[in-house]
């Protein structure tokens, strides 16, 4: 874990600052509701948390622009709510329920967005890899200077695909940033064990694909990443890897038994490096913002996650008539 | 005594090439390993060595000859002391003219003629057919109860299955700047296999792109592109090497539509020779039909002919699906007959009556159908008239066409060179149990590969693949004669 370089001075506004605890909390809020959601049987399945990597997506959606895209893995439910995704939508695919993202078909692992440009949410383990590069190689090849951010995690990292991934993406000069979320765990597996080298971020090296790593439970370092690497992919200079540490502080998905680390590890995490208390510290400290003003963003997120739960309760399972839609897309006319 | 050199076969697959240069002439002296001439295959131009020493006695195919039989004689090699007047004891070639006379007349330009035996069951078309009916018509062939493809009066021009595809892709490519051809070798090396041929020189580096030798991240960069809105079309030189790319293949572009509720999908075409080509052993040897044709999300087209190779495949770029087209390599050097019209495309789910018939119904695709006609021919000239059924595409598959058939015969044969066991025969099967039960006087019989990774012994290997001897026995069993 890099040490954390702030009580400087925040180089963004109160405004944005203010914004990223919002979204930080609505995602944290939302993934304890699913948590409870999942208790009561109400979710089912697999469904990976994101408590304790907020800081990662609100400081890449930050550095991203209009037309940007997004592709992740099934830890998804947090970059969703970033990039703008309706929170009753995104609740009610986790029930599986008519009116979530993709009436009720995909689940907490593979849920889309097209009019936010979120591409999944997808469940095989650096599968969303090569996909994030053919993204970033269709606004290559329509000429725009969009940039794909292309999110996994230290466990995918070890998946040969992402090399060969690497090797395409500089040898085009593609426009996309791989984000690893190094949560030090892949499932069960503490990096250690897993992984030769812990710096995963040199890794593009041997394709010449620049890499840095970023303390990943400081929102505001996280932001300044993301500003420089979407830089350099706009600039047509190719890929960027980013490698976020962060920590997640629940299981693997709701069904982990969490014998791998200890409680005091966990512990020590939200104690320190918690990311949502250190932009609550900045804003207090900085005195962009009082007890109350925080109270009350507390208190609307919460009505927020609420209600998305509400909703994914009461949307109707889906007519059974949907089982056998979207298999195939329309047919075009031969003649068009 | 003076040594015939022959024509040698420089691949797998290789039936005849262009003697494009002799590198030696008349007198000159050789020694094992020296450079005789240039021969030019369907897939590359390559250099042809002297395996012996000796004296160039005669030249007997001259350069620039084009469709040279592998092993017909092309020169004469004399040993030490022969001269040019022993050469006539040199062993008679088979059907070279051997004349010598240097008009390059000899065996070579056979492509407009009548070719052998072997080839022409392969190569004709139902038209074709007709005119080869045996003359004593002891089986009657109805008129297909089908709506044609085209016109009857539509020009015809004689392609091959390579030229139909690339001419497709070509097609598909100048109509939609979306679509983008990748794969390995598909651009400067101009295709593994020639399919690509000329592509990068009319359609430029930004649309035909050579990609590393990794197939799963090229596929899942394929369907990210289309996920992304573009129409890519990814070749694989094989699908025996998209085994590696199987997981996006089916987790990436066949279930998103799916998953989505209907919001993306991956309009995209996956294409490139299935199945065993010729003593290229088991792991390049496997035909993919029936573990595609399983996939909800997925179409599948298998073309036979350079019509369904053409039609379907400009169909394929168009569909908004992911579509496997699977080819097959004995097959791209085949000639047939395609409508000479504008835009010519097929429909997915039609399956096509090649020949019609009254005793049998016997259901291919692909290379299956090479058995299934030349068994048909056979049959017909033992009075048992087999309808021949084309089925184009997998998935959707055309049961309806193989329904009304098997109501009429009452039997049902189907060919295919994949395994048995899971087989698109035994889904024809089921079909038709469920469907047409009381219509059957006979139980259905599939007609498929062995049940064996694919061996490398020609003896093997041709014992591993269904054969004509097996749908002819098939027939008796099934019509009891």
């Amino acid at each position: 874990m890099a040490a954390r370089k702030t009580q400087k001075k925040p180089n963004v506004s109160a405004e944005e600052l203010k914004r990223y605890y919002r979204d930080m909390l609505l995602i944290r809020r939302f993934e304890e509701k699913a948590g409870q959601l999942y208790g009561m049987g109400l979710i089912g399945g697999f469904c990976h948390l994101y408590i304790g990597q907020e800081a990662v997506v609100v400081g890449l959606e930050a550095a991203a622009e209009e037309g940007d895209k997004r592709i992740t893995t099934y830890r998804d439910h947090g970059h969703m709510l970033a990039c703008g995704m309706k929170p009753e939508g995104v609740m009610a695919e986790l029930t599986g329920r008519e009116g979530g993202y993709s009436h009720g078909k995909g689940g907490s692992m593979h849920m889309f967005s097209k009019e936010k440009d979120f591409y999944g949410g997808h469940g095989i383990v650096g599968a969303n890899v090569p996909l994030g590069a053919g993204l970033a190689f269709a606004d290559k090849y329509r000429g725009t200077d969009r940039v794909t951010f292309t999110y996994f995690g230290d466990g995918a990292a070890n998946q040969g695909q992402v090399y060969e991934t690497f090797n395409m993406a500089a040898l085009w000069d593609l426009p996309v940033v791989f984000v690893i979320e190094n949560n030090q765990y892949a499932m069960g597996t503490s990096q250690e064990r897993s992984t030769s080298s812990p710096e995963i971020h040199t890794r593009g090296g041997a394709f010449g694909i620049p890499g840095e790593a970023v303390d990943g439970m400081d929102v505001l370092a996280v932001k300044a990443a993301g500003d420089k690497a979407v830089a350099h992919c706009r600039s047509g200079k190719g890929p960027y890897i980013l490698e976020v540490k962060t920590y997640r502080y629940r299981g693997h998905s709701m069904s982990d038994p969490a014998k791998y680390r200890t409680r005091e590890e966990v512990q020590k995490m939200r104690d320190e490096k918690d990311a949502i208390e250190h932009v609550r510290e900045l804003l207090l400290s900085g005195k962009h913002a009082t007890e109350d003003d925080l109270k009350a963003i507390d208190k609307e997120i919460k009505g927020i996650v609420n209600d998305a739960a509400e909703f994914a309760k009461d949307s109707s399972e889906p007519d059974e008539a949907e089982l056998w839609t979207d298999i195939y897309a329309a047919e075009v006319p031969q003649d068009a | 005594m003076p040594t015939e050199i022959l024509m040698p076969a420089l691949s797998p697959t290789m039936e005849e090439g262009t003697l494009a240069k002799w590198l030696v002439k008349e007198g000159d002296t050789v020694s094992a390993g020296d450079l005789l001439a240039e021969i030019e295959t369907d897939k590359a131009t390559m250099e042809f060595e002297a395996a012996d020493e000796g004296t160039i006695g005669k030249i007997l195919i001259e350069a620039g000859t084009e469709g040279v039989k592998v092993n017909t004689p092309i020169a004469v090699l004399l040993e030490e002391g022969e001269d040019a007047s022993d050469i006539d004891s040199a062993k008679p070639a088979p059907k070279a003219d051997g004349d010598g006379d240097g008009d390059g007349d000899g065996d070579g330009d056979d492509d407009d003629d009548d070719d052998d035996d072997d080839d022409d069951t392969v190569e004709s078309e139902q038209d074709g057919e007709a005119q080869k009916a045996p003359a004593r018509a002891a089986a009657p062939e109805p008129a297909p109860e089908q709506e044609p493809d085209w016109p009857e009066d539509t020009p015809m021009k004689s392609t091959t299955v390579r030229e139909a595809l690339n001419a497709a892709i070509a097609e598909e490519m100048e109509r939609d700047d979306d679509v983008f051809l990748m794969g390995e070798e598909v651009a400067e090396y101009e295709g593994a296999y020639k399919i690509t041929q000329g592509l990068l020189d009319r359609f430029g580096a930004r649309r035909v792109i050579d990609t590393p030798i990794t197939e799963h991240g090229f596929a899942g960069i394929g369907v990210g592109a289309a996920f992304g809105g573009l129409k890519p079309i990814v070749e694989f030189m094989t699908f025996n090497f998209a085994m590696q790319a199987i997981d996006q293949i089916i987790n990436s572009a066949a279930k998103t539509l799916y998953m989505s509720g209907g919001q993306m999908g991956a309009p995209m075409v996956f294409r490139g020779p299935n199945g065993a080509a010729a003593r290229v052993g088991a792991q390049h040897s496997q035909c993919y039909a029936a573990w595609y044709a399983h996939i909800p999300g997925l179409k599948v087209a298998v073309p036979y002919s350079a019509s369904d190779a053409k039609g379907l495949l400009k169909s394929a770029v168009r569909d908004p699906n992911p579509v496997i087209f699977l080819e097959n390599e004995i097959l791209y050097g085949k000639s047939f007959d395609v409508p000479d019209i504008d835009d010519f495309t097929l429909p997915f789910g039609k399956a096509r009556i090649e020949r019609a018939g009254d005793d049998v119904t016997i259901v291919s695709f692909g290379i299956g159908m090479t058995y299934a006609m030349e068994a048909a021919e056979k049959l017909a000239e033992d009075g048992i008239s087999a309808e021949v059924i084309n089925l184009r595409t997998l998935r959707p598959m055309d049961t309806d066409t193989v329904l009304a058939s098997v109501r009429k015969t009452n039997r049902c044969v189907t060919v295919e060179e994949g395994w048995p066991v899971a087989s698109i025969g035994n889904h024809i099967s089921a079909v038709i149990m469920e469907q047409a039960f009381d219509h059957l006087d006979a139980p259905v019989i599939n007609c498929t590969g062995k049940d064996v990774p694919m061996p490398y012994a020609a003896n093997l290997e041709k014992l591993a693949l269904t054969s004509v001897d097996e749908v002819l026995d098939a027939v008796r069993q099934v019509t009891y004669r």
